[in-house]
């Protein structure tokens, strides 16, 4: 096929990612939106396989093992462990951008000072995406602590890496035909590697959402460099898509956890706010709450709205609240789950467990949706969540996490907050929320605690 | 002129992203991140195309790795993504009961 043929299916494609990514705009054709999105990838696939002279030896041995690693891992991963799933894949597609600008550079050296920086970029951002989703990887896996790592002079460290990249680079554009410029090109190559480890290593497991959507553009953005370096149009359009799908996440991360991008990127969360704790405390007198009252509160709701957090999804709690739930409903109540965008360890991830608990998703209700009609619900269930609730956001100026926005269950009628002790929760700071009139704190762990509520219902049937 | 024209497409794709995106409801992020991460592998028609029968050695050892982990971004990415995507119900569908 001509490359003028091929490029017109290029649109074709483009337009099917278009459309993909347009319906997911909606869960009852987001499914379909991605199988559009992937018939668009196949269409591109073919195509390009249809020009002449390919040496379809090794691409049907790269395309069998690559397919077969990917349609593995798709299958066996739990949902619980989606966070590093996307990471170790979006890794993958960062460090084929950098593969594939070094093959270029390696079939072509005598490159233009133009198409050289492009490489430069396109190695550089592709490298760090790579071993920066080794890290985040490691780290929501648990392979490696979840702590930010932070040493003295790391600032100045990462500083000097970057110096060594611009300098490299802007060298190796001067020269990149000769036997120098090649070195200069692997140590750039290096270079990038190991700054992806010492730009993410510092951040903590919490600010991982964050640090995921960041690099989830990264390798958007690497996969539009390796398109200009190739001049291919399909690689620099859905490179764009996901570049700008990734920013908008992280905007979207950073405030709801009313942070900068630069504030979590450069400071280990708690060595900020380990100022925190307000001195004098919250006022009031905390009410424990037995599975029978709890039962009796709820068995007389209207509506019930459940707050997750992160602790559910620890607790493997999600089927049994569901249970909970249905049970609710069928006394007939109004039941909703209501949930904080940073809730889980990714963007969007509580929904997802919830949907794989059989939530329906008309019930999956957002913060900006229930906070206006908070004053109507008689009782949420917080569980698992702690800083996403804690009304110092809203009120205590001196407060670290002051100014982030919250689920408001303060202004619910009743309040019932499962936890297993009165610790405070990742921010390190007390929660006024537990001290309220309206609040009762029903201890334990929280699988075990709302299996109480389902027997005490199901008991009194 | 063809590194005008592709920064005219690339300019004109990030607006699109931006709105297309924006318009995503919170609920589906990770879906959204999952398959947008497979769009990303959209390198892998780059290491395609590289894939040249009068390429040898270091070219061929290159392009074949990119085409691997290109390959598995993008089948695991629109696996999983649809994995996720088939557990989102609508109530009357089967989701409560």
């Amino acid at each position: 096929m001509s490359s003028v043929g091929i490029n017109f299916v290029y649109v074709v494609s483009a337009a099917l990612f278009i459309f993909g990514l347009k319906m997911l705009s909606s869960p009852a054709t987001a499914r379909r939106g991605n199988m559009i999105s992937a018939l668009g990838m196949l269409i591109a696939v073919v195509v390009t396989l249809l020009s002449q002279g390919m040496d379809y030896r090794w691409i049907l041995i790269g395309v069998l093992i690559g397919s077969a690693i990917g349609a593995t891992g798709a299958s066996m991963v739990k949902m619980t462990s989606m966070p590093e799933m996307v990471a170790l894949f979006n890794g993958f597609g960062g460090i084929s951008s950098l593969l594939l600008a070094w093959s270029e550079y390696h079939q072509h050296p005598e490159m233009a000072t133009g198409i050289a920086i492009i490489a430069t970029i396109s190695v550089f951002i592709g490298g760090v995406t790579f071993t920066g989703s080794m890290v985040a990887f490691s780290k929501l896996s648990g392979r490696i602590s979840q702590k930010a790592i932070v040493f003295n002079g790391q600032h100045l460290i990462n500083a000097a890496i970057l110096a060594v990249v611009v300098l490299s680079g802007a060298l190796f554009c001067l020269i990149p035909g000769s036997t120098s410029g090649y070195l200069l090109f692997i140590l750039i190559v290096l270079v990038a590697l190991g700054f992806g480890i010492t730009s993410t290593i510092p951040i903590g497991g919490a600010d991982m959402p964050v640090v995921i959507s960041l690099l989830n553009s990264y390798s958007g953005l690497a996969a539009c460099a390796a398109g200009f370096v190739v001049s291919n149009n399909i690689l620099i359009v859905a490179g764009a898509l996901v570049g700008a799908s990734g920013i908008i996440l992280t905007k979207i991360m950073c405030k709801a956890m009313n942070r900068s991008l630069a504030n979590v990127l450069f400071s280990g969360f708690g060595t900020t706010t380990a100022k925190g704790s307000s001195e004098d405390g919250p006022q009031g007198e905390v009410k424990p709450a037995s599975a029978e009252d709890v039962y009796y509160i709820l068995e007389a709701a209207d509506t019930v709205a459940f707050v997750p957090g992160y602790g559910l999804a620890v607790a493997q709690a999600q089927h049994v609240v569901k249970e909970l739930g249905d049970l609710l409903e069928e006394n007939g109540s109004e039941v909703v789950y209501a949930i904080h965008p940073v809730a889980g360890r990714m963007p969007g991830h509580m929904n997802v467990l919830l949907a794989e608990a059989n939530v329906p998703y008309d019930q999956l209700v957002e913060m900006d949706e229930i906070n206006p009609r908070m004053e109507t619900i008689d009782v949420c269930v917080v569980i698992g969540a702690n800083d996403v609730v804690n009304p110092a956001a809203a009120f205590e100026e001196s407060s670290p996490i002051y100014g982030m926005p919250i689920i408001e269950t303060f202004r619910a009628k009743t309040v019932i907050v499962l936890k297993r002790s009165m610790n405070t929760g990742f921010a390190g700071i007390e929660n006024a929320l537990f001290y309220r009139e309206n609040t009762r704190m029903f201890f334990g762990d929280a699988k075990a605690s709302i299996q109480a509520l389902v027997s005490e219902f199901k008991g009194s049937n | 002129m063809t590194a005008v024209y592709l920064t005219f497409i690339f300019v004109l794709a990030i607006f699109l992203g931006f709105e297309l995106i924006s318009k995503v409801p919170s609920t589906l992020h990770t879906p959204l991140m999952s398959g947008s991460n497979a769009i990303s592998g959209i390198t892998l028609i780059g290491a395609l195309a590289s894939m040249q029968t009068s390429h040898h050695g270091v070219t061929v050892l290159l392009g074949t790795l990119a085409v691997i982990l290109a390959t598995i971004n993008v089948v695991g990415g629109y696996l999983v993504t649809d994995r996720m995507l088939a557990m989102f119900k609508k109530k009357d569908q089967g989701g409560a009961q």
